[in-house]
């Protein structure tokens, strides 16, 4: 889709800002240019719409040469959110999010329309803010009416220049959550410049990690994690890396079934005996219909109590989609150190421990020491 | 609402002070100018004061953009020099030299207003594009808006209060300049002031100089509302928010 072919930018003072950089996005593929400030990871993005003139090399979308075309019309052809966001002072959100619309001619009717279904798609009520200012909005609306506007005239292709960066980090993460769900929607070919390596991770389908003008490794975020390629890399990523390696993974995608699961209506002293014959030192319990009420341990398991009496309730559950280090530290908070996944009825689906962590962790790492 | 009716006041003021001036008919051995020569002088005045102003909107809002290109990076200083610097000689001294090198009457001085009313509405033009932020233009080029588009649908819009607060001072810095301008021979109501100070005749002083003031004045406020007018609306609520802040 997006091509870059041995591209370089030196500027007239004689700063080589990329040096011949080979790239290629996929067709519906979530790319992000990540890399300390300096790297030229900017540098590359708006040399795709031309913003900044290329040296060296070519850079082809869907095989066309950029500079076949006119630089208005590709422009147009290529959504742009920019960090400072750089709304339209003196325009209606409605004008706003319309201006490449408005650019290519479309009927006035036909622009409303798609400012109304823009404002729907990033969360935002059209009949109350489709005729505001910009100034009338807070920081975090603003930046999605900037997301709205770059899908204005619905382009193939959107570039993105750290367009959640000027924001709180609460709204941050709400407005990466929503860009990821509407991502999944219109699967746009994305270029996305960040210096976050945590954004990186979350956002990115694959990551072109840059430094001084070259590209370093493009890999997915995982691989990232568990092999990178040398020490900038390493030392990029962070010490931590492993942990971050948490972040790719849902609690669905490693939960176990619970060892044993007890409804509220069995016998205390039949489950017991299972338990020590499992040697099980707690179970999970339910009630009839699945819904989950908590653990029992096998010391308070007695003849003369019910099991609905000696129910331990669960200080904290997790979703199925939750992030695993959300789930870690959940269970690092957690009395019991495991943690119940729940569907949204409540009901138990699967388990994580500590031990189901450390086997992911191990994974890992495994993988990494494998790397020559 | 409250600034009109103390515009409104001192208007009343003023135009009552002239006609109660002029109404005196003669102060000792001076006749007064009559109510039609007050009259055709500060039409000849607005006169003088308005072919200045155009002169200078036309040309002062071009050379102030242009100074905010990149071709024009190497002059735009010198002239942006120029414009304050020009701004700080005093019109009484500026007056005083067209008139040495342009010579007499209506032309010199409207030549001489024309280039001192220049001066600040270079310098607005110029601040109020130079103070847009640059995020905003870039989002429109990035966006494919060409060159012209970027300058007539978002540079221009959102300096044009700036500009718009540089013709007002430059309109209003003129009516007193044009005053001044009656020494060298332009006529409108400086005439007026210029005969009563040569006969020292307080009250036909004040038939020149009440006038020249609420013209200033009338001025002052008609720009200021057109200043509102034409600012975007977006700036407006802008502007509140800041205030609120």
């Amino acid at each position: 889709m997006i091509k870059l072919d041995q591209v370089g930018k030196t500027y007239a003072d004689g700063t080589e800002a990329v040096k011949d950089l080979c790239l290629e996005i996929k067709e519906g593929e979530f790319c992000v240019l990540l890399g300390p400030s300096g790297c030229g990871k900017t540098t590359t993005m708006k040399m795709i719409n031309r913003l900044i003139p290329l040296t060296t090399g070519k850079i082809y979308i869907d095989g066309v040469d950029v500079y076949k075309l006119e630089s208005n019309e590709l422009r147009r052809g290529i959504g742009y959110a920019i960090q400072n966001i750089g709304l339209f002072p003196h325009l209606t959100v409605c004008q706003n999010i319309a201006t490449v619309p408005m650019l290519k001619k479309w009927p006035k009717p036909k622009q409303r329309a798609r400012a109304e279904e823009l404002l729907t798609l990033v969360g935002m009520d059209p009949g109350t803010f489709i005729d505001r200012y910009p100034s009338e909005l807070s920081g975090g609306q603003q930046q999605r009416v900037g997301v709205a506007r770059c899908l204005g005239a619905d382009p193939p292709i959107l570039v993105m220049d750290e367009p959640f960066g000027a924001i709180d980090p609460i709204t941050r993460n709400k407005l990466q959550d929503e860009f990821l769900r509407i991502q999944a929607k219109i699967r746009k070919t994305i270029a996305f410049v960040t210096h976050d390596i945590n954004e990186a991770i979350k956002m990115g389908d694959r990551i072109a990690l840059m430094r001084e003008g070259v590209l370093v490794q493009f890999a997915d975020p995982a691989t990232l994690l568990s092999s990178p390629k040398d020490e900038f890399v390493r030392n990029f990523v962070g010490a931590d890396r492993v942990l971050k390696g948490l972040r790719l993974l849902k609690a669905k995608d490693v939960m176990k079934k619970p060892p044993l699961t007890v409804k509220v209506g069995e016998d205390p002293m039949q489950v017991k005996a299972r338990m020590e014959r499992d040697k099980l030192r707690w179970a999970m319990l339910t009630e009839d219909d699945g819904r989950f009420l908590g653990w029992i341990t096998w010391e308070d398991l007695h003849a003369s109590k019910t099991i609905r009496e000696i129910i331990i309730p669960p200080s904290v559950t997790a979703s199925p989609d939750t992030l695993l280090n959300e789930a870690l530290s959940m269970m690092l908070n957690s009395a019991i150190g495991t943690l119940a996944i729940l569907n949204e009825k409540e009901c138990l689906l699967g388990v994580l421990s500590f031990e189901i962590i450390r086997d992911v962790l191990g994974q890992q790492v495994g993988e990494a020491q494998t790397e020559p | 609402m409250k600034r009109y009716t103390m515009v409104g006041l001192l208007l009343a003021l003023l135009l009552g002070v002239t006609v109660w001036m002029t109404s005196k008919g003669s102060v000792g051995i001076f006749k007064m100018f009559s109510g039609m020569k007050i009259v055709s002088a500060t039409l000849r005045h607005l006169q003088i004061v308005a072919a200045a102003e155009v002169l200078a909107i036309g040309i002062g809002i071009p050379i102030g953009f242009l100074s905010t290109r990149h071709a024009f990076r190497f002059v735009s200083p010198v002239l942006i020099g120029i414009a304050n610097i020009g701004q700080t000689v005093p019109t009484l001294a500026f007056i005083g030299i067209a008139g040495a090198l342009l010579g007499m009457g209506y032309n010199a001085a409207v030549i001489a207003l024309f280039v001192y009313a220049t001066l600040p509405i270079i310098r607005n033009t110029y601040a109020g594009i130079l103070s847009l932020d640059p995020a905003i233009k870039e989002a429109a080029q990035g966006m494919g808006m060409s060159k012209w588009q970027v300058t007539s649908r978002v540079e221009l819009p959102l300096a044009r209060p700036v500009i718009m607060a540089g013709i007002r001072t430059s309109t209003v810095v003129n009516v007193g300049t044009a005053a001044v301008a009656g020494m060298i021979g332009a006529g409108g109501l400086g005439a007026l002031i210029m005969t009563g100070i040569a006969v020292r005749v307080m009250p036909i002083i004040i038939q020149g100089a009440a006038p020249t003031a609420a013209l200033a004045i009338a001025l002052d406020a008609l720009l200021g509302g057109l200043e509102d007018w034409m600012t975007p609306r977006g700036l407006k609520v802008l502007k509140k928010a800041q205030w609120q802040e």
